[in-house]
C-alpha cells in the first residue's frame, strides 16, 4: 500500500521485475485512454491487480515551443505562449510579459496590476473547477464533472466578455493588459461568484461526504513531508503534505501583498487531503476575486506605451519570473542577447516533477483501478511537461 | 546576500554575482565544482528546492551555459547558478543524487542539446522525440524551419508567410503598383 | 463505390519482429460496397443519428470537447457520445495539432476503428499547420496521413462551432458523401507511404486492424 511514510528510496532506482517469469502484465495506460489527464501515457507493470512499476511517457504534445520562440520577435511570441499550459493560459502570458518588462525596464500602471491579478485568480478558479470534475470522475462520480464544468463555463463567459476569447485570452501583454474593463463587468463577476460559491457548497456536500470517494481517496498516494524538497514538489501537493509555501505570500507579486489571505496547508497528505486543500483554495479564490473587485482602482490607464513591436530590442540579460498556479510553481526563464528575438526561453512547469519522478514513485503498490485517481490527484497537465 | 556571494567565491571560486531583483540573483561557478557548490547550497545555505535545470547554447563563444535554479523558501530568495561547458564535448557531473527530479532535466538536456551527464539514470532514453534521427534540436545551428519545410507536406495557397508583407499587400494594394 | 475482387498481395509488416507477424493482420483494407440506394439512404440516416466519438484528446481541441458533454451545450441530444475504445466509436475527432509521436497513435487508433468511420479535424493546425507551421515536430496537413471528412476552423473552435461542424458531418453522411473510409482503402499505399515517411520508428503492423 502506498500509505507508507518510511525512509526515502534513493531517486530513480526502480524495482526491475522479471518480465519473463509470467507473473507480470505490462500494459499502457494512455495515450488513448479516458483515465489520463491529457495526452500522455503510463507504462504499468502489474502483478495481479497491483502496480509494481510505472514509467511515464510524455512527448505526445511536443511542439518545440522553445525553438519556435527563438525564431519570432518578442511581441510575436505572446500568442504562442498561452498555448503551453492549455487549461490555464494566463499564467504563461503573465510570466512572459513580466519577464520582458523586467528586462526592458518597463513599469506597468496600477490598474493593469490589479486586472492581471483578477485574471489570474479567475483562471485559477476555472482550472480548479475542471480539476475537481476530473477527480470525482476518476472514481466514477460523474455528476460533479457536469456541475463543475458548467461553472467553469460561466467563468469562461466572463473571460469572453473581458478579452474576447474563451480559452486563449491573450489579455496580459507586455506593457499591461490589452483592453479596459467593459461596462457592468464587475457586476457580472460578483453575480457569477455567488452562483459558483453556492455550487461549491453542493459539491462539498455530495463529494467529500460520499463514502465511496472517502474509501477510495483516503490513503491513496501518500506523500511524506521529506519528499517535498527531495522531489521539488510545489503547490497544493506540497501544502497538503505540510510544507507551508505559497508564492503569492512570499515573495509575493502583482497585487497579492495588498490582499488579505492565508496560505492553506492540510493535515492529510493523500488524495483526499489534497482534494480538501484544493477545495479550500477554490473558496479562497472566490474571496480574493471579491476583494480585488472591491479594492481595485476604477480609472486610470491600463497599458504602458511600448516601442514599435517590429523593432523592439530588449537589452541583454536573463531573468526568471515565477507565479503560483493551481499546480504549483510556474515559471519562465528568459534570456536576451540584446536583439529583437529571444535567445532562450524555457518554461518551468510543475507537472514536470509531479507527473514523472513523483508519479513513478507513488504508483508502486497502487491498485490498477486507482492509478487514474492518483494521476488526477497530482493535478498534472501534460502540455507543460514537454512544451 | 553578500555573505553568500563571499562564501561561494571563497569555497568554490564563484564569480559574477549579479542581483537581478530583490528575490533573484545569479552566480557563475566552474563546471568542475558545480556539484559540490550545489550540494553546499542545498545542505548549508538552505537552497533546498531545485526549480529547474536547463542550458543555453552560446554558439558564438563555443560553449553551453548550464542553468540551475534553486530556491530558499525561508528567505524567499531564488538563486541561479551557471556553469559553462565546452560545446564540442559537453559533459557535466550529474546531480541525480542531490534531487529526485534532477535526472529528468538531465535526460531532457541530453536529448535536446547533446550534453552528457555520465552516471545519470535513464539519460539515453527518448524523452519527447521518437525515432529522431537529426542532431540535438535545440542547438542554434539546427534550422527547424528548413527541416519542417522538407519533411512535412504543406497546403498550397499562401505565397508568403511573413505577416508584415502580407498585411501590407492587403491594406495598401496601391502601394505595390 | 466498389472495387474489383482481386486478392491483393499480403502486407509485408516489416516493422514487426518475424515471430510476431502471424499475430497481426496482413491484408490491406478493402472499400465498402454499398447496397441499393434506398437501403443505403436508410443506413446513412441511421449512421448520422448515432455518432460515437473516440475518447482520445490528441491536442488542444480536447479542452473544448469537455463543455460539450455538459448540459449547456449537450452533444448527447445529437446522438454523440464519447466511447473509450476505437472498436466502439465511429467518429475520430482530431483535436488540433498532431506531433509525430501522436500521429503514430492516431493512425493506429484510426485503423482500429470499425467501419463506418469518419474523421472530424478541429482547428487550423490540421489545415495548414497553424501557428506551429515551422516546428520540427508537428505535421502540417492531417489529410496526408488519414482522410478527413469535415474541417472545423478556429483556434480553438467554440463548442457552438463544434456542434455546427457535427451538423455538417451529419448532412454530408446523409447525402452519401462521407467517403473517407473508402478513400483510405483505395489509396492505402499512398497514405501508408506518407505515414512511413514521417513516422520514423515504425514498429507496428502495416494495417493495425
Amino acid at each position: 500500500m502506498s500509505r507508507e511514510k518510511t525512509h526515502v528510496i534513493p531517486p530513480a532506482e526502480r524495482a526491475e521485475p522479471d518480465l519473463s517469469s509470467g507473473k507480470y502484465l505490462v500494459m499502457w495506460q494512455g495515450p488513448q485512454h479516458p483515465g489520463i489527464t491529457g495526452n500522455m501515457s503510463l507504462k504499468l507493470v502489474a502483478e495481479g491487480d497491483t502496480v509494481v512499476d510505472c514509467e511515464t511517457h510524455v512527448g505526445y504534445l511536443h511542439r518545440g515551443f522553445e525553438k519556435l520562440m527563438e525564431d519570432r520577435l518578442w511581441m510575436q511570441n505572446f500568442p504562442l505562449v498561452c498555448r503551453i499550459a492549455v487549461p490555464e493560459p494566463d499564467f504563461n502570458e503573465y510570466c512572459y510579459a513580466a519577464a520582458l518588462e523586467e528586462l526592458a525596464g518597463v513599469e506597468i500602471p496600477d490598474k493593469a496590476v490589479w486586472l492581471r491579478t483578477l485574471s489570474l485568480e479567475m483562471i485559477r478558479l476555472a482550472s480548479f473547477l475542471m480539476w475537481i470534475g476530473g477527480q470525482a470522475g476518476a472514481f466514477g462520480h460523474g455528476t460533479i464533472a457536469q456541475w463543475s464544468v458548467t461553472m467553469r463555463d460561466y467563468v469562461l463567459d466572463l473571460f469572453e466578455e473581458l478579452s474576447g476569447g474563451r480559452i486563449y485570452h491573450m489579455y496580459i501583454i507586455p506593457g499591461g493588459v490589452r483592453s479596459d474593463v467593459p461596462k457592468d463587468f464587475f457586476k457580472h463577476v460578483l453575480e457569477t461568484m455567488t452562483i459558483i460559491r453556492k455550487n461549491l457548497d453542493d459539491i462539498e456536500l455530495v463529494m467529500f461526504h460520499n463514502v465511496v470517494f472517502k474509501m477510495r481517496a483516503q490513503g491513496l498516494g501518500w506523500i511524506p513531508r521529506e519528499w517535498v524538497d527531495e522531489y521539488g514538489i510545489t503547490g497544493p501537493n506540497a501544502r497538503a503534505a505540510g510544507a507551508d509555501r505559497d508564492l503569492r505570500k512570499d515573495p509575493g507579486y502583482l497585487a497579492y501583498p495588498r490582499l488579505d489571505f492565508k496560505s492553506i496547508t492540510g493535515t492529510r497528505s493523500d488524495a483526499y487531503g489534497r482534494a480538501e486543500v484544493r477545495l479550500a483554495e477554490m473558496y479562497q479564490s472566490i474571496d480574493l476575486i471579491r476583494q480585488i473587485v472591491d479594492r481595485m482602482p476604477k480609472d486610470g490607464p491600463f497599458r504602458e506605451k511600448l516601442p514599435n513591436p517590429l523593432y523592439w530590442k530588449i537589452p541583454a540579460g536573463e531573468t526568471y519570473v515565477s507565479a503560483e498556479c493551481t499546480r504549483g510553481e510556474y515559471g519562465f526563464y528568459v534570456v536576451s542577447d540584446g536583439s529583437d528575438k529571444p535567445r532562450r526561453v524555457t518554461v518551468r512547469g510543475p507537472s514536470y516533477t509531479h507527473a514523472i519522478s513523483l508519479m513513478e514513485r507513488l504508483a508502486r503498490g497502487v491498485n490498477i483501478a486507482d492509478v487514474a485517481g492518483l494521476m488526477v490527484s497530482l493535478h498534472t497537465y501534460p502540455p507543460e511537461i514537454e512544451r | 546576500m553578500n555573505e553568500l556571494a563571499k562564501a561561494l567565491a571563497g569555497r568554490y571560486g564563484a564569480g559574477a554575482w549579479h542581483d537581478q531583483r530583490r528575490d533573484l540573483s545569479s552566480v557563475v561557478v566552474d563546471a568542475s565544482k558545480i556539484r559540490d557548490a550545489l550540494r553546499w547550497l542545498r545542505d548549508e545555505a538552505g537552497y533546498r528546492h531545485l526549480s529547474f535545470a536547463t542550458a543555453v547554447d552560446n554558439i558564438e563563444r563555443n560553449a553551453f551555459t548550464l542553468t540551475y535554479a534553486l530556491r530558499n523558501h525561508e528567505t524567499s530568495h531564488a538563486l541561479i547558478v551557471h556553469c559553462d561547458v565546452d560545446r564540442e564535448n559537453p559533459a557535466v557531473d550529474s546531480i541525480h543524487r542531490l534531487w529526485g527530479q534532477a535526472w529528468t532535466y538531465q535526460r531532457e538536456m541530453k536529448e535536446w542539446f547533446g550534453i552528457d551527464f555520465p552516471g545519470s539514470p535513464r539519460v539515453d532514453e527518448e524523452f519527447v522525440l521518437e525515432g529522431w534521427e537529426g542532431p540535438p534540436m535545440m542547438r542554434r545551428d539546427f534550422n527547424a524551419r528548413a527541416y519542417s519545410d522538407e519533411t512535412y507536406a504543406e497546403r498550397p495557397g499562401r505565397a508568403t508567410k511573413d505577416p508584415a508583407t502580407h498585411m501590407k499587400e492587403r491594406l495598401y494594394p496601391e502601394a505595390a503598383e | 463505390m466498389f472495387v474489383k475482387k482481386l486478392k491483393p498481395a499480403p502486407l509485408a509488416n516489416e516493422g514487426l519482429r518475424p515471430e510476431e507477424r502471424e499475430l497481426f493482420c496482413d491484408a490491406a483494407p478493402t472499400s465498402y460496397k454499398g447496397a441499393t440506394k434506398i437501403v443505403e439512404d436508410f443506413y446513412n440516416w441511421a449512421r448520422a443519428q448515432s455518432l460515437w466519438i473516440l475518447g482520445f484528446g490528441t491536442g488542444c481541441g480536447a479542452i473544448e470537447l469537455r463543455p460539450l458533454m455538459t448540459s449547456r451545450f449537450d452533444m448527447y441530444r445529437y446522438g454523440i457520445q464519447a466511447r473509450p475504445t476505437p472498436r466502439q466509436s465511429s467518429v475520430f475527432v482530431i483535436g488540433g495539432y498532431a506531433s509525430v509521436k501522436t500521429l503514430k497513435r492516431i493512425v493506429r487508433s484510426y485503423e482500429q476503428m470499425m467501419g463506418p468511420k469518419f474523421v472530424v479535424a478541429l482547428g487550423s493546425c490540421t489545415i495548414n499547420g497553424g501557428m506551429y507551421w515551422d516546428s520540427y515536430n508537428t505535421i502540417k496537413r492531417i489529410d496526408q496521413y488519414i482522410p478527413v471528412d469535415v474541417y472545423i476552423a478556429g483556434c480553438m473552435p467554440r463548442p457552438e462551432a463544434l456542434l455546427a461542424g457535427f451538423q455538417e458531418l451529419k448532412r454530408i453522411i446523409r447525402a452519401g458523401g462521407a467517403e473517407g473510409q473508402n478513400e483510405y482503402a483505395i489509396n492505402f499505399d499512398w497514405y501508408k507511404a506518407n505515414q512511413k515517411k514521417v513516422i520514423k520508428n515504425w514498429d507496428m503492423p502495416d494495417y493495425s486492424w
